[in-house]
């Protein structure tokens, strides 16, 4: 099957355009089920394999409005429940449908404040394309309207013209809130505080704002560009971001009230801290968390040979551990990275993967080699302490397990040897301690994470959490809604002590 | 941005700096180091041990030899120029408290690292036997400073150019046979002789701590890059250490993961070299 090029795939939606236009008035729902999904437009795979550019090159106006065309602009629009942060879905597309980009990306922004983001990197399939009526009707998931590629079209179509709004300011309260990492919590956050007049210090602890959007999620999949786009609005917004500064270290927490007079804290600090498998010869050379392959590669900009100091590792035969996100970007990384072979390593099936399906699919376009039902048992090196291969052993699903998903159980005797030089565990992210072990009284529950209540406050005054030092390691979206929540109860204490008597 | 107060050049290729980063001076405790970055584009970041740091003047002081690009591009820097990033105070402060005498042993730039830790030790009541190691007299880095604190000072040189002509490991073995022993000592320098260290306390069960300086990346445990095998458990060296127990670091894992990127970095060093050379050839030719 030859790729097929943008070009292609736009004639496509002409054509299917070209029959609507005529009775575009009087489309049923029949007509409408009747248009093909637009598929997104892609990089060839084997272009894309050698260079760190994005994937997904975004629809065309034509593509967009054929897509927009397929929602039935359903009164009870049960989309809307299936998105953690309410976006007006059926309002977006019909403005897009009306050809009314901006109201169409201001409708989106009355909920969501990273539009470019989200429509990227959102488990739509999982949100709000689950429930979509033109899906159920066609009885596949895969044929919803695609609101992620929506989403992207007109918020990139924004950013395109160079009109991204700034949002107002209300004037200066003179109240002042600290927030505790640049992800996309706390960019949330900002946004929200600042709005209210009051002014906003972000802490970062890397050099430079963005968190995992950043050094996780790889170029390839987020362009950095917009992420330094909404850091941006964010600082001509008022929003101070001080980078270099690991609250609990350069500060402890309760002192950026206590010396520095903030009158409330967000703490957004992600999740960051690696699991590893527990096994014998994890410590050999070549042998990497995801994190911190990714953070090379992403942040120092180590697929740079040429021009970044920060080395990565050369590899030929790569294994990467784990089924979800995190392991899909680690596996596609690395084939870009000039690996020969890359293998995935999942201890499930596919079925089970957590990865969205989207980037299961281009990381098999990409040549990535899967290993289902298989786990690593212990990494080999020689006398040098250098990877030279990994034990793995074959697993078949039994019982249902609490999660609801058949549990993996080894073959007994299933050894065998996988033959690599380079292991990339990408089993997940526990909480990070660093704010919690320099900070009495900050309730957690027993993973680490910070116990908040509906409004995301914490155990202490003033301090509020949010993303996924709450949540564990979870999602973009998720993390914004928390920072929403925690923004509209800060702004809430805020405008309550200012009402309150002086000297109080 | 930090600016560079003073910067003292203290043998062929160790340099200090003194560097304007008021936050790091108010928190910072011995033992804690920081990481550093010279240029947020395409830098790499390095750890770094915070060697001293004035808190009125708002300054840290850093002490390190030139072995790669970043430090060779750090130790060109003038006073008045500005380190773009750094992050600190990180790592756990050392440990301390009176427990009778302490061997404090520096090899080579781990001097710089001991010095807030022997003084440290002093002022909390402890007698303080220094053992400074380098391979020449020229080698030599803070020995005035380090009199200073001493109770004892014992200086080897593997040339025998000062001091005694010996290991480190020489005279910290007499030590550990004197009655009574050393309550602690604390090793700082290349792995290889914190290895060697830890094994010559070991027989006399002489408690020994060592400082590690592993490969870092973020500095606040979210990568794993620093970890080591202490004991039969991984640990993270930014956020469980620096400092470890001698006794359990798989010293023979650490240095190997150190070596991780050596051939990329020859490669690296070998292409700056090229550079400077075609650059020499053009200045020369008309
Ligand atoms: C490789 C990878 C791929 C992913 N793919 C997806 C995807 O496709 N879709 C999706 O929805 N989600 C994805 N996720 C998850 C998603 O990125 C996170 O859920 C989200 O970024 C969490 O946001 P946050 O604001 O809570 O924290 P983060 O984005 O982790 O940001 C936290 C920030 O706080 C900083 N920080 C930490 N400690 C301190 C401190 N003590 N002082 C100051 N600053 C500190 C960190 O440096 C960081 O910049 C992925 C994650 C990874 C790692
Ligand atoms: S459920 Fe699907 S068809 Fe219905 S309004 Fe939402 S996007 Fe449109
Ligand atoms: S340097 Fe990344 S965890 Fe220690």
């Amino acid at each position: 099957m030859s790729h097929p090029t943008p070009e292609e795939l736009n004639a496509k939606a002409h054509a299917a355009l070209a029959q609507l236009e005529p009775r575009i008035t009087q489309l049923k729902p029949k007509d409408r089920l009747a248009i093909p999904v637009q598929e997104m437009p892609a990089q060839d795979p084997h272009v894309r394999r050698h260079n760190i550019q994005e994937v997904a090159v975004g629809y065309t106006a034509e593509q967009a409005r054929a897509e927009a065309l397929r929602c039935l602009q359903c009164k009870n629009a049960p989309c809307i429940a299936g998105c953690p942060v309410r976006i007006n879905i059926p309002a977006f597309i019909q403005a897009i449908v009306d050809g009314d980009y901006q109201k169409s990306v201001d409708i989106i922004k009355e909920a969501s404040l990273l539009p470019a983001v989200c429509g990227r990197v959102c488990p739509q399939e999982e949100q709000c394309q689950k429930p979509c009526t033109v899906g159920k009707a066609l009885k596949d998931c895969n044929q919803s309207v695609s609101i992620g590629r929506l989403e992207r079209f007109v918020s990139d179509w924004e950013r395109e013209q160079g009109k991204i709004k700034i949002p107002t300011v209300k004037l200066e309260t003179g109240k002042k809130v600290a927030i505790i990492g640049c992800g996309p919590a706390g960019i949330t956050v900002a946004a929200d505080v600042r709005r209210e007049g009051h002014a906003v210090t972000i802490f970062e602890a890397f050099h430079r704002p963005g968190g995992v959007m950043l050094y996780g999620i790889p170029e390839f999949r987020l362009p950095k560009v917009i992420v330094q786009q909404e850091v941006a609005t964010l600082e001509k917004m008022g929003v101070k971001i001080q980078t270099n500064f690991a609250v609990g270290r350069t500060r402890k927490l309760l002192d950026l009230i206590k010396k520095d007079g903030y009158d409330a804290i967000f703490v957004g600090v992600g999740a960051g801290l690696p699991k590893f498998m527990n096994i014998p010869g994890e410590n050999l050379v070549g042998v990497f968390s995801a994190n911190e392959y990714l953070t090379r590669a992403n942040l120092m900009r180590a697929y740079d040979f040429e021009r970044a100091d920060t080395p990565i590792f050369r590899s030929n035969k790569v294994a990467v551990l784990g089924g979800g996100n995190v392991a899909m970007d680690a596996t596609r990384m690395a084939i870009r990275l000039g690996a020969q072979e890359v293998h995935l390593v999942y201890r499930r099936t596919e079925v089970e993967m957590p990865a969205r399906i989207e980037e299961v699919a281009h990381a098999k376009e990409e040549g990535a080699i899967f290993h289902l039902l298989q786990n690593a048992k212990r990494i080999i090196g020689d006398d040098k302490g250098r990877v030279t291969g990994m034990e793995c052993l074959r697993y078949e699903l039994g019982e249902p397990d609490a999660s609801g998903r058949r549990r993996p159980v080894e073959v007994k005797g299933s050894e065998f040897i996988m033959d690599v030089d380079t292991v990339i565990v990408a089993i997940g992210n526990d909480s990070n301690p660093l704010i919690r072990q320099t900070t009495p009284g900050l309730e957690h529950n027993k993973w680490g994470n910070i116990i908040t209540d509906d409004a995301q406050k914490t155990s202490l005054d003033a301090v509020y959490a949010g993303g996924d030092i709450v949540l564990g390691a979870a999602t973009v979206i998720l993390a914004m809604g928390q920072g929403r929540t925690a923004a509209a109860a800060i702004n809430k204490l805020l405008a309550e002590k200012m009402t309150q008597p002086a000297g109080r | 941005m930090n600016k560079i107060i003073k910067k003292t050049q203290l043998s062929s290729d160790v340099f200090q700096l003194r560097v304007a980063a008021p936050l790091i001076a108010e928190e910072r405790k011995p033992g804690q180091f920081v990481i550093l970055q010279l240029d947020n584009e395409f830098g790499e970041r390095i750890p770094l041990t915070i060697a001293d740091a004035d808190q009125k003047a708002g300054s840290i002081t850093l002490i390190f030899q030139v072995v790669g690009k970043t430090t060779r591009r750090l130790a060109a820097l003038k006073e008045g120029e500005n380190i773009v990033s750094i992050l600190g105070p990180l790592g756990q402060p050392t440990h301390i408290e009176k427990v009778g005498t302490v061997v404090c042993v520096g090899g080579g730039i781990g001097v710089a690292p001991l010095h807030p830790i022997a003084q440290g030790m002093k002022q909390a009541g402890n007698r303080v036997i220094i053992i400074m190691g380098a391979r020449t007299k020229d080698l030599i880095i803070l020995e005035k400073e380090m009199r200073v604190i001493a109770d004892e000072l014992i200086l080897c040189t593997d040339d025998g150019s000062a001091g005694r002509k010996c290991l480190v490991t020489e005279p910290l073995k007499e030590l550990c046979q004197r009655e009574p022993k050393p309550n602690l000592a604390v090793a700082i320098g290349p792995p290889i002789m914190m290895k060697f260290c830890a094994a010559t306390t070991r027989p006399f069960a002489v408690p020994t701590v060592v400082s590690l300086n592993t490969i870092m990346v973020d500095g606040t445990g979210m990568c794993g890059g620093c970890r080591v095998t202490v004991g039969d458990k991984t640990r993270f060296v930014c956020v469980d250490g620096p400092e470890f127990d001698g006794h359990l670091v798989d010293f023979d894992n650490m240095m190997q993961r150190l070596s991780a990127y050596k051939d990329l970095e020859k490669d690296a060093h070998h292409k700056c070299r090229m550079e400077m050379e075609i650059k020499k050839l053009k200045a020369t030719t008309p």
